[in-house]
């Protein structure tokens, strides 16, 4: 199973969302991630969703999203070509005494401290999804208490595709 | 001018040049009926006893004719009571506008009395869905659901309007009526490739589904498959297409389809799939179908090519469009070793049933309606051991004569379907063929007919157990019918009578024969209980997961 980047500029109106993952439910296509945001356009929003699958999932997704009434344009981004950045907050279990550590690691990954109490700290991370990937493995020798990931958005790299 | 969200919808729908919508009124339509009430000289609504008869009827029609159906019912429970009728339409490609009325705009959300979100219920089945917020926004809203409905691959659109968007007025100007997007372009090389497989095929078959009906394309069909000399088959969907006597037409391939013609597309060393997507009825094990043969695919629905099976060819186009251009580029052949060993294992291999005058076999049933129905009659069917014996034994020669849902298999479709068809064709015979099971559960639509005095015959092909469920329990299940001997003792006759329709009774092929011409004379519905053994199978019969080679024939 592969992951891929789709890419989806859609129309900003109530039900869209829901209209893709209903998509998504009805074929049995998995979703690793989904973000959805505004563009410079207000009138067209932005779906960015990783995908978990083999070719097959791949050319569905594109050709059944293509189908949707409000879907405008659907591509698929590999890595190499675009820009994929995505941003993760992590809460560990950690005293003062952890924290030169913490920070050290964070230091490598460029990762922030952005908040801590006595019991926990919490670090900002953001990178390629495969450098979160490792970074969470990293951090994982430490109790983490809950993690959250916005999930990867991505722009392409040449001026021609959107 | 000004004029109320009802008008407006009114108004539009006329504009499209629907007369005829078929629903049910409720709360939350109270004033789309009253303005309906206003309109009736040039709107027609037909009342069908339960809102799925509605959307079912709206399918019908829309399959007879070719035009949007049309179909209304009042929020909550009327809204859910179409959607069995909308998800049929889906998945057959039937352009549908469905119109729901719903809770005021400020009651929504709140769990209000007969609230429902049917946007949301019918995401999945239709292609497109509109909740209709402001009444500036009808109009268009309407418009674009008829587009939508009857572009490209055809299909059901729901319009959810809220009850006082119905009531609110704006100012309204008419418009022509939309028109379809244009096709997909078709690209040349496409073609050129696509005419040169033809070329170079020595054993070329043809599929065909429903497509050819959608893009009307059965004329160039006709001409394609004579001039290059290519048996054909098709998929149930596309009955009709072809004309059922045309020597080169091998009949339905498939789970009940004939061996030869399944064996045709096995050992074929080309397969062009015209307009069908190769559903598991047809492609029965995944990954084991036409293994013999390169395959090109024209679909208008870029999404079906590869869905199913993989193809080596592929043309996204209006099955009419790639029929026109590929024609000129087609040679004249002649395949007669092909048709010969074709013709071979048609004679050797073929389902071949057994008359019997004494009783009625549902063979001899199908062959005896088509014998007394015209090319232009039509033929409409509920889902079972009767629909694949229709499908089989009725020998339609016309597009758009035989209505079936074929791949959502809605039992209790074919009352409903008969009903619009007959509102949509009121100079045509119309025959709806159904079993008990099917019968009962939309048989309350007998009123409809008889409100409307629809000549539809009703043929019950009652062998008194849900059969084709039965069939599968005889054969992999050790006999253990378990819920499908409802030992029912329903009086079809007194039924019938008791609805103010005819009911006849037969058990003979002669009494059947006698039933049906007088059927065929009344002027009003008729209930022709015919009764068959429990113990018919419908053969030839592959079982699922299998291919063509594990076919049972007895």
């Amino acid at each position: 199973m592969e992951k891929y980047i789709i890419s989806a500029l859609v129309q900003n109106r109530s039900g869209v969302l829901a209209r893709v993952s209903s998509l998504f439910g009805r074929r049995g296509f998995n979703i690793d991630s989904l973000t959805v945001s505004p563009t410079t356009d207000s009138a067209i929003s932005r779906i960015t969703i990783v995908v978990i699958g083999d070719e097959y999932t791949l050319g569905q997704v594109l050709k059944q999203m293509a189908k949707l009434e409000e879907c405008i344009e659907v591509v698929h981004i590999e890595e190499d070509d675009a820009f994929c950045w995505e941003l993760v907050l992590v809460k560990i279990r950690g005293d003062v005494n952890d924290r030169e550590a913490v920070r050290e690691l964070c230091n490598v990954y460029d990762a922030d401290v952005v908040a801590s109490s006595d019991e926990t700290i919490i670090i900002r991370m953001d990178g390629t999804p495969s450098r979160i990937e490792t970074f969470l493995s990293v951090i994982s020798s430490f109790d983490i208490i809950e993690s959250s990931r916005t999930g990867v958005t991505a722009v392409h790299k040449d001026k021609n595709n959107t | 001018m000004k004029l109320n969200g009802s008008q407006i919808l009114i108004e539009t729908l006329l504009e499209q040049g629907t007369d005829t919508i078929f629903g049910y009124p409720g709360g939350a339509v109270l004033n789309i009926y009253d303005e309906l009430y206003k309109y009736s000289d040039r709107m027609r609504h037909v009342l069908t006893a339960h809102e799925q008869g509605a959307s079912h009827a709206a399918d019908g029609y829309a399959r007879a004719t070719g035009k949007v159906g049309v179909c209304l019912a009042t929020s909550g429970p009327g809204a859910t009571n179409l959607v069995t009728g909308i998800a049929t339409a889906y998945m057959d490609s039937i352009p549908m506008v469905a119109i729901t009325g719903n809770v005021g705009t400020a009651l929504i959300g709140r769990d209000s009395f007969q609230e429902v979100y049917i946007a949301g219920i019918t995401m999945p089945i239709t292609k497109h869905n509109f909740v209709v917020r402001k009444v500036e926004e009808l109009a268009d809203t309407v418009r674009l659901a008829f587009e939508i409905a009857m572009s490209g691959r055809p299909g059901p659109v729901l319009i959810d309007i809220p009850k006082d968007v119905t009531a609110a007025v704006c100012e309204f100007e008419h418009k022509p009526a939309v028109q379809p997007r244009p096709h997909p372009q078709i690209q040349h090389e496409q073609i050129k490739k696509m005419a040169d497989m033809i070329n170079a095929s020595e054993r070329p078959v043809i599929f065909f589904g429903g497509g050819v009906i959608i893009s009307g394309a059965s004329e160039l069909l006709e001409q394609l498959i004579h001039r290059a000399d290519i048996p054909a088959c098709h998929a149930m969907m596309g009955i009709g297409a072809l004309k059922c006597d045309d020597p080169l037409n091998m009949g339905m391939i498939g789970m009940h389809g004939w061996v030869s013609a399944g064996r045709a597309a096995d050992k074929a060393d080309l397969l062009i799939a015209l307009g069908t997507r190769f559903s598991d009825r047809v492609a029965t094990k995944m990954g084991d179908f036409a293994t013999s043969a390169k395959i090109v695919q024209v679909d208008i629905d870029a999404a079906e090519v590869n869905k199913n099976i993989e193809v080596d060819h592929n043309v996204i186009g209006d099955a009419r469009d790639v029929l026109e251009a590929v024609l000129p580029l087609v040679d004249h052949a002649d395949h007669t070793p092909w048709k010969e060993q074709i013709a071979t294992w048609k004679k050797r291999m073929d389902y071949c049933p057994k008359d019997d005058d004494s009783v009625i076999r549902p063979h001899q049933l199908m062959k005896k309606i088509d014998e007394l129905l015209d090319d232009d009659d039509i033929v409409a069917t509920d889902v079972g051991q009767h629909q694949m014996w229709a499908a089989q034994f009725t020998g339609r020669q016309k597009p758009r004569t035989f209505l079936s849902s074929g791949g959502l298999g809605t039992m209790g479709y074919g009352y409903g379907a008969a009903i619009g068809a007959q509102i949509a064709c009121p100079n045509r015979k119309v025959v709806h063929i159904t079993g008990d099971g099917s019968f009962h559960m939309n048989l309350q639509e007998m009123c409809t007919a008889v409100s409307y005095n629809l000549p539809v015959v009703t043929v019950v092909v009652n062998n008194s157990v849900l059969g084709m469920v039965r069939q599968w329990q005889t054969s992999f299940y050790g006999h253990r019918y378990s819920n499908t001997d409802p030992h029912r003792k329903t009086d079809f006759v007194k039924l019938a009578e008791a609805f103010g329709a005819k009911g006849m009774r037969c058990t003979t092929l002669a009494e059947f024969d006698a039933a049906m011409r007088e059927a065929l004379q009344t002027n009003g519905p008729v209930i022709i209980d015919a009764v068959v053994d429990k113990d018919e199978r419908v053969l030839p019969f592959i079982p699922a997961g299998e291919t063509i080679n594990n076919v049972v024939i007895d």
